[in-house]
């Protein structure tokens, strides 16, 4: 576990004009999972493609596993699996049909593909379903067998494009412990995303945003080195939407988001003493007096707000 | 090992796509079957029965002797009478029919004045008659050149016994002996060919959708992913369709054969080894085509860029030797082409391979240069 399992330096690419990916520096060590986090379009999944050598980068240098790509891409891939965003097995085939031909694709035969077909079939709770069409499987049973799929060759290096994204609270959480397992048996997952959760239970994340990646660092570091405090405004519920625009107006001010009753407010670092600052803000009248104020721990999700530059006009 | 083991994972891929599909598995049959039921039944070029009208001025004995006998040819059928040429050219433009006999007034005395209608006139008397006019007249609807040549057949038709005199019978100035088609049947010739026109369809169609429905379903980001090589993939998605094209020309040659009367002559051997280079060179082609289209329609629209000159050049239609040098050379790079002239020969002249090397060699070179080029082509890339 000592050489980083991903190193690119100024991974880049444009179509046309548009640098879907620009610049972006990554040091993912082995046997760790990390994040991609950030909005539609921010370049996710062109990332991915790079990193699995299915792109060529328009610029800078891409190196998994000890490989250089784009050119070793080929002698990489037996040692990786993909799982793409949209579901790429076949929907006229049967689970156990689409495990068999990936298995054997992947060079399996005989007793040993059976027995892992087997395997796998019970691990992703397949059993039941290997007879069915894969194309009529629900959003997470796709999941799993997607999954299932991606790993029948036990590579070392799983790639996961938002893996998570059709599939319930309950599935996902299942899912996640999959992904420890994995991760416990000594292989390295990047995986991308746009749930908050999800970003906080990887080991390492990289924010990104419009193509370019704006932080990153595990969630624990990402979160204490926040230029910004955070400070929930509670009570008064009347008028809060018209303290919240008269808030953001202000440079200070990086955002301000409504979660019910209360106002969840990040005022930037340089600002010395934001609690004294916000109530400053509050103006004079008789419901300041109702109006509570408390520096609460950011969230993940205040990292990204604050990261992004992202002013939050809507409640997750 | 590892070659043929892919290899082998793609076929039975296929194989269980097909086989789930049941209207493509339907057609496979189906399409032979009933091409051939139409070409040997309903393509026919004797033209018979055309609706005819008759404009009849002459109201004699022999005028009505004359329309019945020219009904009894069988070439047409008056199914209209008018009364002036004006109206009848009206009946043609209209579509009514296809053809009026024009009976004048004076039809009696032309016909008595000793002329042998429309027949070649005996040589010995030729500058005795300076003014010989035919004594009826055909307005035929020419913008088919079936139906003209048809009518055109009835110009000469003997008059003699109407006027009841000596069947004048000239002989010809050559014997005629046709080989390998002794009563003429169109069905003979067209069977064979059809054998090519189906295997390019349908073979052309598999292969040219098989890729890009990949790339369109998004199967296809997953398996470049994976280390299967062009090369196997290319081989893979071929061998599945070897046999459907088998079966299909099976199907074609056995009912020509019993339902047609098509001669077989040439060994099942010979004709197998052909058959099967070329659903080799048109699977081929169809990958090349695959490769290049980004969607299923824009591989569908190609197909048929291939098709027609594949039907109409290839010699299945036109005699190869009456198309103009253009065409012929056009029609040398079709597949097709050397396909009609190898099935024909063997078919119906019980050529063998060695009379038949240069298109035999041909689509041996087509297939593996353009397997070897699709191979190439093929990139495990998205970009
Ligand atoms: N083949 C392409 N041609 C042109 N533009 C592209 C292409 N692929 C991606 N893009 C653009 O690059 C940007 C990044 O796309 P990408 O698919 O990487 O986003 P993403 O982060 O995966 O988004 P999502 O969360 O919606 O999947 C988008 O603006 C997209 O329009
Ligand atoms: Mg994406």
């Amino acid at each position: 576990m000592t050489s980083p399992a991903i190193v690119t330096k100024g991974m880049s690419r444009y179509f046309g004009d548009h640098k879907a990916v620009d610049g972006v520096d990554l040091n993912i060590p082995s046997g760790s999972i990390y994040g991609f986090l950030g909005p539609n379009g921010c370049g996710k999944s062109t990332s991915i493609r790079m990193l699995t050598g299915l792109l060529t980068p328009t610029r800078g240098s891409v190196k998994v596993l000890g490989y250089e790509l784009p050119h070793q891409a080929e002698a990489l891939r037996v040692r990786i699996g993909y799982m793409t965003q949209k579901f790429s097995l076949y929907a006229d085939l049967t689970v156990r049909e689409n495990l068999y031909f990936v298995g054997r694709i992947y060079n399996l035969s005989g007793k040993v593909l059976r027995a892992r077909v087997d395997e796998l079939m019970v691990l992703y709770h397949l059993e039941a379903i290997d007879k069915q069409l894969a194309g009529s499987l629900s959003g997470g049973q796709k999941q799993r067998l997607a999954l299932a799929a991606a790993t029948i060759h036990d590579p070392d290096l799983l790639f996961l494009d938002e893996p998570t994204s059709a599939v319930d609270p309950e599935n996902r959480r299942e899912f996640w412990e999959r992904l420890f397992d994995l991760c416990g048996e000594g292989k390295t997952i990047l995986v991308s995303t746009h749930y908050m959760d999800e970003a906080e239970r990887c080991h390492g994340l990289a924010i990104l945003e419009n193509g370019i990646k704006r932080a990153d660092g595990s969630p624990q570091a990402l979160m204490q080195r926040m230029g910004a405090n955070v400070i929930e405004i509670d009570g008064g519920n009347n008028q809060l939407r018209q303290l919240k625009n008269q808030l953001i107006a202000r440079p200070e001010i990086i955002s301000a988001a409504q979660l019910g009753t209360r106002l969840r407010v990040l005022v930037s670092s340089e600002v010395p003493q934001p609690l004294i600052y916000l109530s400053k803000q509050l103006g004079r009248d008789e419901q300041k007096a109702q109006r509570r104020l408390q520096q609460v721990r950011p969230s993940l999700e205040d990292v990204f707000v604050t990261c992004t530059g992202n002013r939050n006009e809507f409640s997750p | 090992m590892n070659f043929h083991h892919r290899i082998a994972a793609i076929v039975s891929k296929e194989l269980h796509q097909l086989a789930r599909d049941q209207m493509t598995f339907a057609m496979i049959v189906m399409i032979p079957l009933v091409q051939l039921l139409l070409f040997g039944y309903a393509i026919n070029t004797d033209v018979r029965h055309l609706p005819a009208g008759l404009v009849n001025q002459s109201h004699s004995a022999y005028a009505r002797l004359l329309a019945n006998s020219v009904e009894a040819t069988q070439v047409v059928q008056f199914h209209h009478h008018y009364t002036s040429v004006k109206a009848a050219e009206q009946a043609i433009t209209r579509g009514e029919v296809r053809a009026v006999l024009i009976l004048p007034q004076d039809f009696t005395e032309r016909l008595a004045q000793g002329k042998t209608l429309g027949r070649e006139q005996p040589p010995v008397n030729a500058m005795d008659r300076p003014e010989q006019r035919p004594a009826a007249q055909w307005l035929v609807d020419g913008s088919d050149t079936m139906i003209t040549a048809a009518i055109r057949g009835l110009r000469n038709m003997p008059l003699d016994e109407l006027v009841d005199r000596e069947v004048y019978q000239p002989v010809p100035s050559f014997e005629m002996v046709p080989y390998f088609n002794p009563e003429q049947r169109n069905v003979v010739n067209i069977a064979p060919g059809l054998v090519a026109v189906i295997l390019s369809m349908t073979m052309i169609m598999f292969t040219s959708a098989s890729l890009v429905r990949e790339r369109e379903q998004g199967n296809m980001e997953f398996l470049i992913t994976t280390p299967v090589r062009p090369l196997e993939l290319m081989i893979g998605k071929i061998i599945p369709f070897v046999f459907v094209g088998l079966v299909q020309a099976g199907i074609v040659l056995a009912l020509s054969h019993w339902v047609f009367r098509v001669p077989i002559n040439g060994s099942l051997l010979t004709i197998g080894i052909a058959t099967l280079l070329f659903i080799m060179a048109s699977l081929v082609l169809g990958l090349l085509i695959s490769i290049r289209a980004q969607t299923q329609l824009q591989a569908m629209q190609m197909t048929f860029f291939i098709l027609l000159p594949s039907i109409l050049l290839s010699g299945f239609m036109f005699p190869y030797e009456a198309m103009p040098v253009a065409a012929q050379w056009i029609a040398e790079v079709l597949p097709a082409t050397h396909f009609v002239r190898t099935i024909r020969g063997v078919v119906l002249r019980d050529a063998d391979l060695g009379d038949l090397m240069p298109d035999i060699s041909w689509l041996i070179a087509f297939a593996l240069l353009g397997l070897l080029l699709a191979a190439l082509r093929f990139n495990k890339r998205l970009d």
